[in-house]
């Protein structure tokens, strides 16, 4: 078997990697591991050595390891990542790395955060479908067609791919500044499900959005966009939920 | 020491959040502004005193206050410009930075044009 990249430099890291991790609930402190650097290491790859050879009872999240569950968010060096595809090469300052639960969650235990709200908060927004009622719903019925170049579908396309890692809720400064605020993730969801021409009541999720902590509490900071690891936009979400609150609004959809 | 403590700054360290701290802090500023703004015209009914205040908004440091409330407005305009851009027109939002930076730059150096050539 030929080797790849001989001819490549050698990788300018050090051998070993210092890094800070949080350590108890709401109060505690950072705890100095160090831990062997691996030229193509994640960031998850050292929370997991750290568990598995110095501090067997720290606890954190993860699930499938390739960027899908969006399990694994923590915070590294301040900024909240998905730390199973964020390689440290690239988010080490100084030969160093601390890493914290994210923020806007109460932490649990260590890098666990309690996400209940932030669910909760997906599911206050009215982010699911909603069918026609009734038992005979849907019998009888032609299948709803959605052109997938209609304007509607390409939206909710842009909306939709979302893993629920609670990176961007953990970014927004008017998450961390209200407590009602129901926060990027939520509404971007909401925005998906307004876009659902087949969805039978899309005036309810204006409703559900257009209240007091809802989608025109943002201020457009784009913090969720620009930490998306996923590159979507929440605040492209929430421009176009404000725009078409306000136009529900004025055509007097939005009286209770 | 208590988390919520220890993590601030580094989410902030990024465009979209210095675009919405300069339209704020311009727009307070226009906002102490302009009430000082319409009392000096107020002095223009009296002709000595208006003739005083001219003469003294001569002096450098108040030509320099002049140059930064320029930008100031021209940071709110294009602040401004950035919301609509994103709300009304829809635009992308990652787009949407790099362009009305643009504007930004280019409007503020027009006003210290246009404030060069009067003066």
């Amino acid at each position: 078997m030929t080797q790849q990249g001989a001819d490549r430099p050698a990788p300018p890291s050090p051998a070993m990697l210092d890094v800070e991790i949080w350590r108890g609930g709401q109060e505690g402190h950072y705890e100095d591991f160090r831990v062997p650097r691996d030229e193509n290491q994640t960031v998850l790859d050292v929370v997991t050595y750290v568990q598995r050879h110095l501090a067997p009872a720290l606890a954190y999240r993860f699930a499938c390891r390739v960027g899908m569950c969006g399990s694994c968010a923590m915070t590294v060096n301040g900024r909240p990542r998905w730390t199973c595809r964020t390689h440290v090469a690239r988010v080490i300052e100084g030969g160093r790395m601390r890493i914290a639960p994210l923020r806007n969650l109460p932490v649990i235990r260590d890098l666990v955060t309690d996400m209940s709200t932030f669910f909760d908060k997906w599911q206050a927004a009215r982010g699911r479908f909603v069918g026609t009622e009734g038992a005979d719903a849907g019998v009888g019925h032609e299948p709803a067609r959605v052109r997938p170049a209609s304007p509607e579908r390409r939206e909710a396309d842009a909306a939709i791919e979302c893993i629920n890692c609670a990176v961007c809720y953990a970014a927004c400064d008017v998450v961390s500044w209200r407590e009602d605020y129901l926060g990027p993730a939520a509404l971007n969801r909401a925005w998906a499900a307004w876009n659902d021409v087949r969805d039978d009541d899309r005036t309810g999720v204006l409703r559900a959005v257009a209240v007091a902590g809802g989608c025109l509490n943002c201020h457009t900071h784009q913090s969720c966009t620009e930490h998306c690891p996923v590159a979507l936009s929440p605040t492209h979400s929430i421009a176009g939920l404000k725009r078409a609150s306000m136009q529900a609004w004025l055509r007097g959809e939005l009286k209770s | 020491m208590t988390m919520s403590a220890t993590r601030w700054a580094a989410t902030r360290r990024k465009p979209g959040f210095a675009a919405a701290m300069v339209h704020r802090l311009s727009g307070l500023a226009l906002a102490i502004f302009l009430p000082m703004h319409f009392l000096a015209l107020g002095l223009a009914f009296d002709e000595s005193r208006f003739g005083a205040f001219i003469a003294w908004s001569d002096v450098s440091i108040v030509k320099f206050s002049e140059f930064a409330l320029v930008t100031a407005l021209a940071m709110h305009m294009a602040g401004g410009l950035r919301i609509l851009a994103l709300e009304i027109l829809h635009w992308p939002a990652t787009a949407t930075r790099w362009i009305v930076s643009a504007f930004a730059v280019g409007f503020g150096f027009g006003l210290l044009f246009l404030m060069g050539a009067v003066s």
